[in-house]
């Protein structure tokens, strides 16, 4: 075997500017499909991790028929009490749950006492919800990283437009389920950046302020949002939980709670689904860059060696080593495509790492773009640049073999 | 036993619409050790024919039989192996490889194909190197040498599985008269040496002369047998 590589490499090197212009082609297509992957793949965990870490968690319970409604944040959809305590006893019970946040969503008037405009607000638990959702605090671009009772989050833009600063007082208006309008007043304790997706705008307030403010008698929670321990768990848990949750049904006998993982809540899964599709897309470029250029290059070199095929086979050489000597021509060639290209692409995703390029997304400026690719992504594109290479080759390699050493002798 | 038998040998190309019918019942019988030479115009069949004792093309009649071997029996693979190990082959264009060294275009044979042990390969390729006089040059390219050199190369890669038979088509008209002289010489002096049997064909009425048994063909038909001192 190692002869017939000594041969092949011998032959590559016979025509040296064909075979790098050949390499080079597989080379530029490796290191396109690295570096997409390592931004677009980079990008996308950035944004699920930012979406599921400061705001939506990675699963969310709600009352059957909350999410439909969700844009209007009815107060008359809550779980009650004595729900949300067998939801409580549901979650504890599973392992793979990090923590869960109880909230009450809901609609009202934020007014700095010379004008007055909407806001969405939570009512949350701190730690819970700081439990839950681990990024939030890092979103206060001004004030405190807590909240304490009296205290609200105020989204950025919101306080830009209203002029507000932390400190100051505001008052909340909002009108509960049985339509009255109650008043609270609020000392702004921090500001809050916007994140993209649902509930990226939203402004945060204690657990019982909320409940006071929507003189609710027993407090109803309007989602529960749910971190896991290991993300990647998340399909295995969303289905242990659905079962049980399903069973929990209502004296009508319909089921009490709908559950949701963050995909299904966010707009952004679309984005990262498209994202996916992209980086398959460029795969198959590659695939097609590598087929056509050593096709091409094989079927190039078959030509113009018939007479020297005719040669061996006519001394003896059996047909399938004839056919090994092309094969490991293309494999050769393609690996060594493989090579310079992953070390390229390792190269340039490093440079991109360290030249900190700054991106805008939606609301969001100042992201930083960073780029990471996995020893299995390498290893992948790799092995379908081999695998490739090999079949571009089987075709001229086995015509090569198959050929009558008199006619190939003959060939002029 | 002859080594080679060749009984009503006939062979019919078909090319477009024309059939072409290059040898027209051929016999013969070559010997072991005999320095054999077809002799005729071009078209007289002398390429086809050897073509045929080489195992490359089947005949369209007759029997040819090789070494013990019916030629018309083997397939690409058996063919291939056959060749490889009972006979050697001399071009007209020399065909060493371009990629390889002096050196391993002689070894190549018992490395791609009979898969010898290293040491016996080394010591057999350079046997075969001094034996040719190319030793000096082992680890130069075919494009660093001359015409003559390279089919005295040539001549070593046919020897060096110790074949029965050589089959040479035309070894010398790509070369000057005296160094086609001195390739024929080679080649005898190689019989003498290693008992190879050589057949092959030439138009050279030059070295013509060097054959021990001369076969004259012409369109297709063996016209005669001359044997040096006598003929048959």
């Amino acid at each position: 075997m190692g002869n017939i590589f000594k041969i092949a490499i011998r032959n590559l090197l016979r025509y040296k500017r064909r075979t790098l212009l050949t390499a080079t082609l597989v080379t530029l297509g490796v290191v396109f499909v690295l570096v997409f992957t390592a931004v677009a793949g980079s990008f996308k965990n950035m944004m699920i991790g930012q979406i599921t870490d400061s705001m939506m968690g990675h699963l969310q319970i709600h009352r059957k028929g909350y999410v439909a409604a969700i844009d209007s944040l009815p107060l008359n959809m809550g779980i009650k009490q004595t729900g949300y305590e067998k939801l409580e006893a549901l979650l504890k019970q599973e392992k793979e749950i990090e923590a869960y946040s109880p909230r009450i969503k809901f609609g009202g008037m934020f007014s700095n006492f010379n004008e007055t405009t909407n806001i969405r607000l939570n009512g949350v638990y701190p730690e819970k919800e700081f439990a839950t959702v681990p990024l939030l605090p890092e979103r206060v671009v001004s004030g405190e990283k807590s909240l304490n009772k009296g205290d609200i989050m105020v989204p950025e833009l919101l306080a830009r437009g209203m002029n507000v600063k932390v400190g100051d007082t505001v008052v909340i208006i909002a009108t509960n389920q049985s339509g009255s309008v109650n008043g609270k007043q609020f000392r702004v304790s921090g500001i809050l950046e916007s994140a993209t997706g649902p509930g990226g705008r939203d402004g945060y307030i204690q657990f019982d302020d909320a409940v006071d403010l929507l003189r609710m008698e027993q407090p109803e929670i309007s989602e529960v949002a749910v971190r896991l321990k290991q993300f990647s768990k998340l399909s295995g848990v969303e289905k242990k939980l659905r079962g049980p949750l399903e069973a929990e049904k209502n004296p009508k006998g319909k089921p009490v709670f709908e559950l949701h993982p963050w995909e299904k809540l966010s707009p952004f899964a679309n984005i990262a689904k498209m994202l996916d599709l992209m980086t398959l897309f460029i795969k198959v470029m590659l695939i097609a860059i590598v087929l056509i250029s050593i096709m091409n290059v094989m079927m190039m070199a078959v030509f113009e060696r018939i007479r020297e095929i005719g040669t061996i086979a006519a001394i003896g050489t059996p047909p399938a080593t004839i056919r090994s000597l092309f094969l490991v021509e293309g494999l050769c060639l393609g690996l060594f495509g493989a090579v310079i290209g992953n070390s390229v692409g390792t190269i340039i995703i490093l440079i991109v790492n360290l030249s900190n390029i700054t991106f805008s997304f939606g609301q969001q400026t100042g992201l930083v773009m960073k780029a990471a690719i996995a020893p299995y992504d390498i290893l992948m594109v790799s092995v379908i640049v081999v695998i490739v290479s090999v079949l571009a080759t089987l075709q001229p390699a086995i015509r090569a073999s198959r050929m009558q050493p008199i006619d190939a002798l003959r060939h002029v | 036993m002859a080594l080679v038998i060749a009984e009503q040998v006939s062979k019919m190309y078909r090319t477009g619409e024309t059939e072409v019918d290059a040898l027209k019942g051929v016999s013969f019988q070559i010997d072991p050790g005999s320095f054999v030479s077809f002799v005729g115009p071009s078209g007289s069949g002398k390429t086809t024919l050897l073509n045929l004792i080489g195992c490359l093309d089947a005949p369209s009649a007759g029997k040819l039989t090789v070494a013990g071997t019916d030629v018309a029996t083997l397939n690409r693979t058996s063919g291939a192996a056959f060749r490889g190990s009972e006979m050697g082959f001399i071009f007209q264009d020399f065909n060493l490889l371009p990629v390889l060294s002096v050196f391993e275009n002689v070894e190549y044979p018992l490395l791609m194909i009979q898969r010898t042990a290293e040491a016996e390969r080394r010591e057999r390729v350079m046997k075969l190197l001094e034996a040719v006089g190319m030793a000096d040059q082992a680890t130069k390219r075919p494009d660093q040498i001359s015409g003559g050199q390279k089919q005295r190369v040539a001549v070593a890669r046919a020897l060096v599985t110790n074949p029965k038979l050589v089959l040479a088509d035309e070894p010398t008209a790509n070369l000057d008269h005296a160094t086609a002289f001195m390739v024929i010489t080679l080649m005898k002096q190689m019989r003498d040496q290693f008992g190879t049997t050589f057949v092959f064909s030439t138009h050279d009425p030059r070295i013509v002369g060097e054959a021990e048994v001369i076969h004259t063909l012409e369109d297709g038909i063996l016209k005669g047998t001359e044997i040096m001192g006598g003929t048959a």
